[in-house]
Formats: structure tokens, sequence, C-alpha cells
């Protein structure tokens, strides 16, 4: 049995930063997009807890935290942002989203 | 006392008239003939009341009255000031005034006596018809014009008065409105006698400008001040220009058009407005400018010619037409044409005493004919009557008496003032109108036919009349047969008032309007062309053989008429032939359609004649140079709008394409395709930045990972 060590890590979080670059570069849906988001962000938790276990201590475990609650604040107002957009276009076609570039 | 308030006059029956005009709809009929034919009595009586105190006042000269109210136009304050033709400055003056003189008691006691029988009158004839309170509300309304139009003491005063009888004139021959011929027959007279009043009104201006003054007594005094030559030629043009204005109300060649056509109101107003009164008007008109007439011998005679020629050429026309009334409308023209060749030669005295006796046969002849068409449940063919004489008793003795006046027979009323004329006419500017008189000759004798068949269709001849009309036949009331009598009485008894001197009278008359006219028989005499002679000189020439000789043709032309009336037609039967139609169809056409004036006047004047598409006459000359100004002048002005409009397209291009396209949308275009890459770096969507983020990103890790 192969011990996990820190890079099978690092291998899980750039295969999950990866997929969620993915989604974000590909997917229209703003709603798959702010999942995509989501799991960057887990990927860069991941990558935080792996290296917190190891240097033994809690740093990276307590950014970690601030993250996910990150997360949880950027969710909700994206989310907010998005539903009062769509009572306005009826849409959550990103490439439809584009009034702020003039 | 009567004559301080002669204003009153007029307002008498004005009041009448307002009554009706805003009550009349919901008044009783016996309310309607209290108020208008109370208003006329009233003012019949006054007018009578104050002529006595007037000859009281006046005490034999004939010296004007004059009763101004207020000044009505104009003020001497320099707002309405004209420079009169020597360059002094005179103030635009007409007061609302009130002038009598003999002239004017005549006409004021013979329209308001007739004018208060045909509204007894009336009160019968107009007892069935629709429109009670609006007839007699406008016969009030005709007398208040009429007073006003007789009593003025200036020209604009009269004018009024002038115009109101025209505008009730139209009102008349339109009352019944619902009949198209009717409603055109109104529309002629007004517009024909506006043609008139344009003349009437140039006329009086001119003599304000010449003369300074609108009123009659200082226009007097001006022409009889010897300041003026005989045959002025503005005297002469205000006098031509007035006349065309009488020529208008008083139905002459050329504007008699409407008169005949004016039968279409009901039949009083024929004798009140179309035969006694309104149409004499311009008669009252020339006489009252007497003073202007004498100094233009040429408008004088023109005033002649045109008399004697209306007077001949409506009587040929009444000779054959068989509507009663019509025969009787050219009878007027031609009886008003007697009145000008009177006034053309100077008798005015002669011509305003035809006026007088003519307004009383003249209402009785209507009046009788309105009886006769009353009895005849409205027929008017005088081809479908005939032995009315028993049926309708009085009617036929009072028409009658009015034939045998106005054919001039002694010694009813017409003979005097006809053989006066006639008389004058020969014996006037030394024989130089014998040629007219000879014109006035032929039309008495014409007018004694004319009557006579009138008199023999209607009353001798065999029944013509279909069984229904004969079973209907019925003596007029009382209300209609009285005023008949009355007027019959006139008609025997007027012109007695005037009895000759050849025959032992005293002519009062006459010498009633000396006065007013005496001056102008100085000038006349003075210019050696006159009968009216001063007065020793006058009565001279009166005993003169010939007149006695002339009197005798006269009647002998009366008696001929006569005749061959009663042997053409005294037994003139179902399908009778006018004799003229048989022994001269050609000329029996051309009087039957009245020489065709009227269809004439269609091929001038009124545009109703087109050969093609190309209007006749004067209306065609207005529609050709209407043709060419559309054409010609606005297609040169159109032309040169075309190249001012083709300068300004290429002017116009070259601002849009080379000023605005070069000079100031270049550099926005140029500036904008600058722009074009910049903003492929902005194009919104929100992938391509995290792309291009994300791209940025790995270079820089492959960077720092090679290096």
């Amino acid at each position: 049995m192969v011990p996990i060590t820190t890079l099978h890590y690092l291998v899980v979080a750039a295969a999950l930063f990866v997929l969620g670059a993915i989604g974000v570069l590909t997917r229209r849906n703003v709603v798959i997009v702010l999942m995509s988001i989501e799991l960057i962000l887990n990927a860069v938790n991941l990558n935080l807890v792996a290296f917190s276990r190891m240097w033994g201590n809690l740093h990276g475990q307590i950014f970690a935290i601030f993250i996910v609650v990150d997360a949880a604040a950027e969710a909700a107002a994206g989310l907010g942002i998005l539903i009062a957009f769509f009572r306005n276009k009826e849409t959550v076609n990103i490439d439809e989203i584009d009034l702020l570039k003039w | 006392m009567f004559l301080n308030h002669i204003y009153l006059i007029p307002l008498f029956p004005a009041f009448g008239a307002v009554i009706m005009f805003f009550f009349g709809r919901r008044l009783q009929k016996a309310t309607v003939n209290a108020v208008c034919v109370g208003a006329v009595v009233v003012a019949f009586l006054f007018a009578c009341f104050t002529v006595v105190e007037y000859t009281h006042f006046a005490h034999g000269t004939g010296h004007p009255f004059e009763k101004i109210l207020y000044t009505w136009l104009g003020s001497g304050d320099g707002h309405l000031n004209f420079v009169k033709r020597d360059g002094t400055t005179a103030s635009f003056n007409a007061d609302a005034g009130f002038l009598l003189d003999p002239l004017s008691s005549i006409w004021l006691l013979f329209v308001t006596g007739v004018g208060m029988l045909i509204h007894i009158y009336s009160t019968g004839y107009m007892a069935h018809e629709g429109g009670y309170y609006r007839f007699f509300g406008y016969l009030n309304l005709f007398m208040f014009a009429m007073l006003t139009l007789i009593l003025a003491n200036n020209y604009m005063m009269l004018f009024v008065g002038w115009e109101g009888v025209g505008l009730c004139s139209y009102l008349l021959i339109g009352f019944y409105f619902h009949r198209n011929s009717a409603s055109t027959a109104a529309n002629k007279a007004f517009i024909v006698n506006r043609i008139g009043d344009a003349g009437f009104i140039l006329g009086a201006l001119t003599l304000a400008w010449y003369l300074g003054s609108f009123r009659f007594t200082d226009i007097n005094v001006q022409a009889r001040g010897g300041h003026f030559a005989i045959g002025d030629p503005v005297l002469t043009a205000a006098a031509l220009l007035l006349f065309i204005g009488a020529c208008g109300k008083s139905a002459q060649i050329p504007l008699y058009i409407w008169l005949p056509d004016a039968m279409e109101g009901p039949t009083p107003v024929s004798a009140l407005i179309h035969a006694a009164t309104m149409v004499t008007a311009g008669v009252y008109m020339v006489a009252r400018s007497n003073a202007v007439f004498v100094l233009a011998p040429t408008a004088m005679k023109t005033v002649a010619i045109v008399g004697a020629l209306t007077a001949v050429f409506a009587a040929s026309i009444g000779l054959v037409q068989n509507d009663i009334k019509r025969v009787l409308a050219y009878s007027t023209v031609s009886q008003l044409g007697y009145m000008f060749l009177a006034l053309g030669v100077g008798a005015f005295a002669a011509g305003v005493f035809h006026v007088f006796t003519h307004a009383f046969f003249k209402a009785l002849l209507f009046l009788g004919s309105g009886s006769v068409i009353h009895a005849m449940s409205g027929e008017q063919d005088m081809r479908n009557m005939g032995d009315l004489r028993r049926r309708i008793p009085t009617t036929h003795w009072t028409m009658l008496v009015a034939t045998l006046a106005i054919a001039g027979i002694f010694p009813f009323a017409g003979f005097f003032s006809k053989d006066e004329i006639l008389w004058q006419t020969w014996a006037s500017e030394g024989g130089a109108y014998r040629i007219l008189w000879f014109v006035g000759y032929g039309t008495a004798l014409m007018t004694a036919f004319y009557m006579f068949r009138l008199m023999y269709l209607t009353f001798y001849s065999p029944s013509r009349m279909s069984h229904e009309a004969e079973h209907h036949v019925h003596e007029s009331p009382k209300s209609m047969t009285v005023p008949l009598v009355i007027l019959a009485l006139c008609s025997i008894g007027a012109g007695w008032l005037s009895w000759p001197h050849s025959l032992g009278g005293s002519a009062h008359f006459e010498k009633f309007l000396e006065p007013v006219f005496a001056r102008e028989a100085v000038v006349l005499v003075e210019e050696g062309k006159s009968a009216q002679l001063a007065a020793g000189e006058k009565e001279a020439e009166h005993t003169d053989k010939t007149e006695y000789a002339l009197m005798f043709l006269s009647l002998a032309a009366a008696g001929v008429g006569w005749g061959m009336a009663r042997h053409s037609y005294a037994r003139a039967a179902k399908g009778y032939k006018e004799p003229i139609a048989v022994d001269a169809p050609p000329l029996y056409k051309l009087l039957y359609n009245k020489w065709f004036v009227d269809e004439g006047y269609d091929y001038v004047f009124t545009g109703r004649r087109k050969v093609g598409k190309v209007r006749l006459g004067v209306m065609g000359a207005g529609e050709a140079s209407s043709w060419f100004d559309a054409k010609v002048i606005d297609g040169a002005v159109n032309d040169v709008g075309w190249v001012t409009k083709a300068i300004a397209t290429i002017s116009t291009w070259w601002d849009k394409w080379i000023i605005d396209g070069v000079g100031v949308n270049g550099p926005a275009i140029l500036a904008r395709m600058i722009s074009y890459p910049a903003r492929l770096f902005e194009w919104g969507l929100v992938q391509w930045y995290a792309l291009v983020m994300v791209a940025g990103l790995l270079g820089f890790g492959v960077y720092y990972v090679w290096k």
C-alpha cells in the first residue's frame, strides 16, 4: 500500500482546479459557472489542508475554513445578483450578460 | 309737434318687426294683425298729420324741414376727414337726420297709405299660409326701411334704407323658400340689385368728394351755386353712377331682369314692393339728386333714353305673357321706364306724378290679380281662366278701373300722369326728344293692348277653367276687397290732383313740387333747352294746340289698344291662338322668350354656357385668365423655382458628401476604425476575460518553469 503523500493531494487538487477552470471557461449557465468556481476554491482548500498536514500545524486549516466561509458569502451574493438579473432579463446565459462592457 | 318727431314714423313698423322677430312664433294671428297692421296704420296717420303740419311750416315755400337726431357717421374732430378735390379737408359726416320736403311728403303719404292697405289685404290673402308672423315681420321691416329711405336727409342714410328694402325684397321674394324657383329668384334679385348698389355708393362718394357733403341740402346749395359748368365731367360721372343704382332698384335696362322673376313672392309683396313702393326708390333718388342731374346733360339723356327703351321693351314682352302676374311685372318695368323718361327730359314733377298715380293703380292691379289667384285656388295662367266677371264682381270692377287708369283713359289717374310725360317729352329741349315721344307713344298703345288682353282673358272671354277650379271660385273676403275698393277710388281720383292747365285745372301737384325742382327749371331755361319753363311761359305752352292734339292721340292709342285686345281675345275659347303667334311666329317666339335676354346674359355674364369645355362670356374670360395665370405666370414662377431647387440640390449634395463626409465624418470614421482592435479586448464575454486570464497565468507559469 503506497502511503498517501502530499503529492497525491496536490495531484487531486490540481485535477479539481483544472475541472473547475474548464467549467468556468466553457459553461454558459451562470449557476454552473458559480459551481465551478466552488470547485476551484475547494481545490485550493485541499492544497491548504494538504500543506497544513505536511507542516504539522493548523495555519493552513484555518485558512481553509476562512475560504469556506468566504465561498458561502460569495455564493450568497452571486446567486442574489443572479436572481435580480434573471428578473430583468429572464436569462442566466452568461453570454448575454454583457451590459457592463459599455 | 308731429314734425319734430318725424323720426317716429319709420320706428312704428320697426317696432312691429322687432316684436315679430322675437315673439312672433308664439303669437296668435289676431295679435300679429294688431301689432303689424296697427303699426302701419299708426305710421300712416302720423305721416298724414306730419305732412299737414309741414304744409303749415313751409307755408307754400316748399322750404325743406330737417330734423337731425345725432351724428351717425364721422365727426368734426378730424378722425374721418377726407381731402376734397380742391385740396381742402372736409369731414366725413352723415347724420341720423330726417328731411321732409314736398318730394318726400308725397312718397311718405303714398308709401304709408298703400302700405297700410296692402297690410290689411294681406291679413286676408295670407290667412291660410304658413309663416304668417314671418310675412308680417318682413313687411313691417320693409316699411321701416322704405320710410328710412324716403325720409333720409343724406345719401348714407338713404343707402341704409336702400339696402334695407333690398334685403326685405330678397326675404319676401324667397318667402316660399322651399320652392327652388323662389329661392333662385330671390338670389337673382339680390345679386342684380347689388350691381346697381355698387354704382349708387360710388356715385354718392363721388358727390361727397366733389361737393364735400352727403347731405341733400348741402349738395343742392353747392350744385345750384353756379360753381359748376353744365356738363361738368365729375358731376356727369356721379350722376351716371347714381343712375346705375337707380337702374338696379327700379328695374331699368340692363338690370331689369330681376323684377319679372320677383313675382315668385306672395302677391301682396309684388304689389307693395315690386310695383308701388320699392321699385320707385330709383325714381325718388334721381329726383332727389335733380340738382346734380341737371348739371349733367349727358346723364339726363342717358336716363331718358334708357327709360324710353325700357318702357317699350318691357311692354313688348308683356304683350304675350300668359302668367297674370308676369304681365303685370313687365307692365311695372314699362311704367318705370316712363318715369325715367320723364326725369330724363327734365320733367321731374311729371315723373313723380306718374310714380304717385302708378302706385295706386299698379298696387290695385296686383292686389286684384292676387284676388283672382285666390279665387282660382292658386292658378296664375290666364289660359286657364275666363268669365270671372260675374263670379268675383268686386275684383272685376276694381281691376277694370285700374286697367282704364293704366291704359290712360280719361279721366282716370293714368291719363293725367302719362299724358303729362308724353307732352313734356314732345316739348322738351326744343323737340330733341321727339323720337322718344314716338317710343313712349308706341308703349302707350302696347300698354292698353296687354292690359285689356289681361282683362279679356281673365274676366270676359268664355271660361277655360278646369271643373274643379270652377267649382271653388269665390269672391275674396272683406279684408281683401275693401283695400281694392279704396285703391280703385284713388286710381280714379289721384290724377285730378294735377288737372292740367290746358283742361282748365290748376296742376296742384306740380305746384306743390315746384320748390324742389324750380331751380332746375331755371337752369334748364337758361340753357335754352327745357319744357319746364318758368311759370308764365309754361302756361302759354300748355295751351298750345299741340298739347290737345297729343292728348287726343294718346286717347286714340288707348282706344286702339283696347279695340285690338277686344277683337283678339273677347271670344278666346279653350285652346285659342295668340294672333301674334299666328301672324308672325318668329316675333311671337322672340317676345314670348323675353327677347332671350336671360339666355344672352347666360352667354355673357353668368357663365352657364359652354362651347366644349370652354366657358363663354365674362366668366369665361375669368377662367381664361385664371388658366393663363396658372399655366403661364405660375409656370414661369415654377421654372424659376425649379432652377433654384436644382442649385439647392447640388449644394445639398456638396454639403452632405464633401463637407460633412470628408471634413466632419472622415475623422470620426478614422477614430472608429482605430477603436475596433481596442474594442476586441472588451467585448463583454466574461468567460473570454477569464480565458485570457487563465492563458496569462499559464504563460507566466510556463515562463517561470522554463526560465
